[in-house]
């Protein structure tokens, strides 16, 4: 079926080189929403170790103060605030909120749906992003 | 036989007359045949206006006039001519080789389509796509029958669907749309588009049958606003636009 239909596939869905910083967003906000889910299953496993007792409550939770630990949190925190700033601007965007007005189109046709407020909340999500990655890392590491 | 000698004949009485050229790579690919396709590379001439798709027919002109490849109009108004062209879809006959700024150019078939073989691809899902959405008028009285002459549009509420029926369906947004990529069930950008077109048409009574068409779980909420297919739409369609839009009426941002 793949070769009938031609479809790229995944590989076509994920690639965020042809189409500008708006298909990069779309990779990281799939790559942080699967990333986070992990972390919610995991997060459910580390809190069930209650049930073991004080004892294999703390045996677990000496898991997350080591090096590794650490720098899972930061990835986590980074990408917990990409997926909630970019969330919220595919949110308004999906209500047609910022994505412009219907106009006649004129040559070189520059799609205003892909307009400078949309391409701002991405690269602030990104940046915002690293300053919470940062600023957790200097608060687990900085001890 | 007559035909090939004919090429013949204008092989030898047309010289390829420029001082600079690119090389051509042209994926070839017959289902009933191929196992997958290969590329093969061409020379071709070319000027500071030429196309993409006169590159191609001066592939088949001279070299191999077996390659397939759909076109008519050759000016960016019949949608045949869609291809992948160094990695992105786009209109052969709306693309100029000087402009790629490389010198190689590999052109593909579209992608998300069937292939019939080389560049040509399969249109049926997409035309079915875009019947499904009812692309016409819907009200129960008639301009011929009604008492009035015409039904009148103010300036103001053509603008808010005359954008949208620029769309020549050449089926380039569908073929960089991420979700196409992978579901094949998707109703996709092209007919999403074009429901927000007559939905937004203030003549139209139809949006409440087209809204309840396309919200379905392979409908609307399948839009995940990339982007992509607004960026290669040749003629400003925007249809990103008109998806966002339209999920408005659903969400209820929008009556």
């Amino acid at each position: 079926m793949p070769q009938d239909e031609n479809k790229e596939g995944i590989g076509g869905m994920i690639n965020p080189r042809r189409y500008g910083i708006e298909r990069v967003a779309y990779l990281l906000m799939r790559l942080s929403g699967l990333g986070l889910l992990a972390y919610f299953i995991g997060h459910i496993y580390e809190t069930s170790t209650i049930l073991r007792g004080q004892v294999g409550w703390n045996e677990f939770l000496e898991l997350t103060q080591t090096t590794e630990g650490h720098a899972i949190l930061a990835i986590v925190i980074a990408m917990c605030v990409f997926h909630t700033v970019n969330g919220i601007r595919v949110m308004l965007g999906h209500g047609g909120v910022g994505v412009g007005k219907p106009a006649r189109p004129d040559y070189p046709y520059d799609p205003a749906s892909q307009n400078y407020r949309h391409k701002i909340g991405i690269y602030s999500a990104i940046v915002l992003a690293a300053v919470a990655m940062m600023y957790g890392l200097a608060v687990m590491f900085g001890e | 036989m007559t035909q090939a000698s004919g090429i013949a004949n204008e092989q030898t009485s047309t010289p390829l007359s420029s001082s600079k050229s690119i090389t051509l790579r042209i994926s070839r690919y017959n289902p009933e045949h191929d196992d997958s396709s290969k590329f093969m590379e061409f020379s071709v001439p070319y000027e500071r206006w030429t196309t993409v798709l006169e590159a191609i027919l001066e592939v088949k002109k001279h070299f191999d006039h077996s390659v397939a490849v759909r076109y008519s109009c050759r000016q960016a108004t019949c949608g045949s001519c869609g291809m992948i062209i160094n990695g992105k879809p786009r209109l052969a006959c709306f693309t100029k080789i000087s402009e790629l700024n490389s010198n190689v150019v590999t052109v593909e078939p579209m992608n998300n389509f069937p292939i019939i073989r080389d560049l040509a691809v399969k249109f049926e899902r997409l035309f079915d796509t875009h019947q499904k959405i009812k692309p016409y008028l819907i009200r129960d009285d008639t301009e011929l029958t009604s008492d009035e002459k015409e039904f009148l549009q103010s300036p103001e509420e053509v603008e808010q669907y005359i954008q949208f029926a620029n769309c020549i369906k050449c089926g380039l947004c569908n073929s960089a749309c991420p979700t196409m990529a992978t579901d094949s069930s998707f109703v996709g950008p092209q007919a999403l588009a074009q429901a927000y077109r007559y939905v937004a048409d203030s003549r139209d009574k139809g949006k409440d049958s087209r809204l309840k068409i396309i919200d379905d779980s392979h409908g609307i909420w399948r839009c995940h606003f990339a982007g992509s297919c607004s960026q290669v739409c040749p003629k400003g369609v925007d249809p990103a636009m008109g998806i966002q839009l339209l999920r408005g009426y659903l969400l209820g941002f929008r009556s």
